[in-house]
């Protein structure tokens, strides 16, 4: 998370996309590639916000419904929806989202803190607000959107 | 990491291994009569290899005993040692320490001392050599004014080619110097000005003279590596004597009137006997023609193979292909994906665009196939660990045996030979320990003296196929029923059929072997031997005739990153399950199902029970249990045996998949072993079915493992 914050300094540059009605952005050097939706296969017994498996080029990609991943209710992914493929340690995933809305420079943007009324799903993801034209985008750090190891079902 | 010399040291003993292996198989291939001449050069060019690169790494017991073994070899080259079979014994045991002493260098250890002592004595005695080991070419080096019959004159002339792999000129230079008194010259005259020089090329002329009381072809020896990359002259000088000691380099203006033209039939001598050769065989008479023919198609092939082991190699690393093996077989993919749109979008099939994928289609299964067989690699590697096992057990045993492989240039995936040595091995001790009768057993029942344990791997339909084959007594069928039934395996009064006492070897907690001993009985039995066939995906059968032998067959895919599977769908999803698993297919009954501990139904099969296992219930597809009747059943088999009836919706036929990890980007699942990509670019998921079996097990111990029992003992419910 320093990590995110820290490259906020550098000047490098955010990616912003939606899911539901809230705007998210990552560090745009976590980003692979973003493509179209396409029918994942599901994995037994796994949590809800897993949609399945892709192929992505010969590689087995986990694919994320990342509304549903932040408690949000999910809805049938269509041909419209993204998935932004990030880069996370030593895996890739495949993040499902609405929309990618933006491309923002993060220079001189201020992080606010999150108010204390946010729930314990949302704090472990979203690190901070910044105010970008008139628009409040959260910073998401995605490094624990997989499911733990010994987790069994959601 | 810091040593730049730890990594030309992996190499190394990497090389080593190939030497090795290489001299194993000649000396096997003199031990058969089957040597060619050029065998005795290849056996000691790999010992001579190995001292050379040895004595970089002043490994010096090492040195000290290729050096005898070489010597000792090189007697058998010039033809002053006839190669006898007790000769070969001995050059056989002396590899076989080699071996040891290579290892011990490596890994660390000592050699047993005594057996090196045995091996150089026995050396001393077949031909006389009085020789200090080691001392030899100390002594050439440190006293070089001792006696000069000889003046040589070596004209060495590197090609380009020599450069280019990597040899050093000042090196054999230097080994020159170690034969004697030398005088080295360079003859620049062929160097062009700088503008027209070519970076790569060779324009140097090495002019040496040589004082010593060696041979040509100790000369010739030093440039063995080089000689088709240079032209290399040797005569003998007129002009005796020269100012010792000078050595000029880099002399321009060098006149060499000195030394008389060198003559060129020298260099030639090898091809001229070649041509010869088959000058001779090219003048039959009519009646030998084919004959001749023959002998001479083998002289070529003889002559292909040697070329072939010289040829140029490359190490790379494994990840580096797997990486590729992957991308070509998502462009195999991508590829039908493409022929498949293109046809969706109504392109006539005799179109140009239908023509040009075909085309594509075939280049890319082409590259597939050059891809795999990268990887690919001859079980000879394996193959030749064997000899040396069946010296050791034979001696151990005091039986008489002969080793016949055949197949030994087969290829399978790297990672399937690497994993089929130990059960092999075991298989070979189990062939020679129990399988072969005694000698005078044998003697008795009017057999040779001699046992004979034929190893040999063929290509079948997609796999290999290896048998170890023994003509010894066949199976004890009594004392093997004894046994299962002391050991509570089957029950006292089961009728069996002789396949089925056969494969009860393969049972885990059996063992025929009355006390254990030393070679075969560590505890680990064929059920052992089992398991680990099958963990690559393989199956293992034994026939035998008593009086005859046994063989045991082994069956193996061709490589573990495909997987033959079964295509089939269970509530809506498309599932694989490996082909290796699946017993038979069956469509159950309702009235052969009958429910158990609740949840667990168990399926009449042949007068025993069978668990049964829905497969969409299992994974949590559905909810639901599927309805028997409505369903495909496949019976399966994990690892240790267990048997379970899997449920599914359909079959939609079989097929070879690539597997992909889940693990890589994911994590493990339950059930599910790997991943694989359809023709249709989806991902399907590989059915764990041991997992499954033992899912099912679980549910009740108790009762699984005595119908197990009863499936065994043929139902003797």
């Amino acid at each position: 998370m320093e990590d995110v914050v820290q490259s906020l300094s550098d000047g490098h540059e955010l990616i912003a996309f939606r899911v539901g009605r809230q705007e998210f952005c990552i560090n745009v050097m976590m980003v692979r590639e973003i493509r179209g939706w396409t029918a994942a296969t599901t994995l037994p017994r796994a949590p809800r916000y897993v949609k399945g498996v892709i192929n992505l080029r010969g590689a087995v990609l986990p694919i994320i419904d990342l509304a549903i991943r932040l408690g949000m209710p999910g809805s049938e992914p269509t041909a419209r929806n993204v998935i932004i493929v990030v880069q996370l340690s030593h895996r890739q995933v495949g993040i499902l989202v609405d929309a990618v809305s933006d491309i923002l420079a993060a220079n001189g943007a201020v992080i606010q803190p999150l108010p204390d009324v946010t729930s314990d799903l949302v704090k472990s993801f979203v690190k901070g607000l910044l105010p970008m034209d008139g628009r409040m985008v959260s910073l998401i750090a995605l490094d624990r959107v997989l499911p733990p190891e010994e987790l069994e079902a959601a | 990491m810091e040593d730049p010399l730890a990594a030309i040291r992996v190499t190394f003993f990497q090389e080593c291994e190939e030497q090795l292996s290489e001299l194993e198989s000649g000396l096997i291939a003199m031990e058969n009569g089957t040597a060619e001449s050029e065998t005795v050069n290849a056996v000691f060019r790999a010992v001579h290899s190995m001292k050379g690169g040895a004595g970089i790494f002043a490994l010096d017991e090492l040195v000290r005993f290729a050096h005898v073994f070489e010597t000792a070899l090189d007697k058998v080259r010039s033809g002053s040692l006839e190669a006898t079979p007790p000769v070969v014994a001995i050059f056989l045991r002396a590899a076989d320490i080699l071996a040891d002493l290579v290892r011990a260098a490596r890994d660390g250890g000592a050699v047993d001392q005594a057996r090196v002592a045995d091996v150089v004595k026995a050396f001393d005695e077949i031909e006389g050599q009085k020789e200090i080991p080691g001392s030899h070419e100390e002594e050439m080096v440190a006293d070089p004014s001792e006696a000069q019959d000889n003046v040589w004159e070596v004209t060495f002339t590197p090609y380009p080619a020599l450069y280019a792999k990597a040899n050093e000129a000042a090196l054999l230079l230097r080994e020159l110097n170690r034969l004697g008194e030398t005088e080295i010259k360079l003859d620049t005259s062929l160097l062009p000005e700088l503008l027209e020089l070519d970076p790569e090329g060779a324009y140097l002329t090495w002019l040496i003279t040589l004082k010593s009381d060696c041979e040509e072809s100790d000369i010739r020896e030093l440039f063995e590596f080089v000689e088709d990359d240079c032209r290399l002259e040797i005569g003998r000088s007129e002009t005796e004597g020269f100012a010792p000691g000078t050595v000029i380099t880099g002399d321009n203006g060098f006149k060499f009137e000195f030394f008389p033209p060198m003559e060129e039939e020298i260099e030639e001598e090898t091809e001229v006997k070649v041509v010869e050769k088959k000058k001779e065989e090219a003048a039959p008479k009519p009646v030998e023609q084919a004959l001749v023919h023959a002998s001479a198609v083998q002289a070529m092939v003889t002559k292909a193979e040697t070329a072939n082991s010289v040829a140029p190699t490359i190490r790379v690393d494994l990840d580096r292909v797997d990486r590729m093996i992957d991308l070509v077989g998502e462009l195999v993919i991508n590829e039908a994906m493409l022929s498949q749109r293109v046809l969706e979008a109504g392109i006539n099939r005799a179109s140009g665009v239908a023509m040009a994928l075909e085309e594509l289609e075939h280049l890319t299964r082409e590259i597939q196939d050059s891809v795999m067989a990268i990887r690919a690699q001859p079980v000879r590697s394996v193959f030749q660990r064997m000899p040396r096992l069946v010296r050791e057990v034979a001696a151990m045993t005091g039986k008489q045996v002969r080793l016949v492989t055949e197949g030994e240039a087969t290829e399978v995936d790297k990672t399937v030979i690497e994993r089929i040595a130990d059960p092999l091995t075991h298989m070979i001790r189990n062939a020679i320990d129990h399988g072969l009768e005694s000698t005078e057993s044998r003697i008795a029942a009017g057999k040779p003296a001699e046992g004979t344990v034929r190893l040999t791997a063929v290509h079948r339909s997609g796999r290999i196929v290896l048998e170890v084959a023994d003509d010894g007594g066949g199976i004890n069928r009594s004392r093997v029923r004894q046994k299962a039934v002391e050991n509570g395996l089957i029950l006292p009064d089961a009728q069996l059929s002789d396949e089925e006492i056969d494969n009860l070897i393969f049972l885990p907690g059996f063992s025929t072997a009355a006390k254990v001993s030393d070679i075969s009985g560590r505890g680990v039995g064929m059920d052992v031997v089992r398991q680990s066939i099958q963990a690559l995906g393989g199956r293992i059968s034994i026939s035998s005739r008593p009086g005859y032998g046994s063989t045991f067959t082994l069956s193996l895919p061709l490589t573990l990153a495909v997987l033959d599977g079964m295509v089939v769908s269970a509530h809506n999803h498309t599932l694989i399950i490996p082909l290796g698993a699946i017993m038979e297919t069956l469509k159950p009954r309702a009235e052969d199902v009958f429910p158990l501990d609740g949840d667990l139904n168990m399926l009449a099969l042949r007068g025993g029970y069978v668990p049964v296992v829905d497969v969409a219930h299992c994974l949590g597809y559905s909810v639901q249990h599927a309805e028997p009747e409505q369903s495909v059943a496949l019976l399966v088999e994990g690892e240790g045996g267990a048997r379970a009836v899997l449920l599914v919706d359909a079959i939609h036929g079989q097929r070879q998949v690539v597997i992909k990890s889940l693990e890589a980007n994911y994590r493990a699942v339950p059930g599910i072993a790997a991943a694989t990509v359809m023709g249709d670019g989806r991902v399907a998921l590989i059915v764990d079915v041991d997992a499954v079996v033992q899912n099912a097990g679980a549910e009740s111990n108790a009762h699984t493992a005595e119908l197990n029992n009863l499936e065994i003992s043929g139902g003797a419910a």
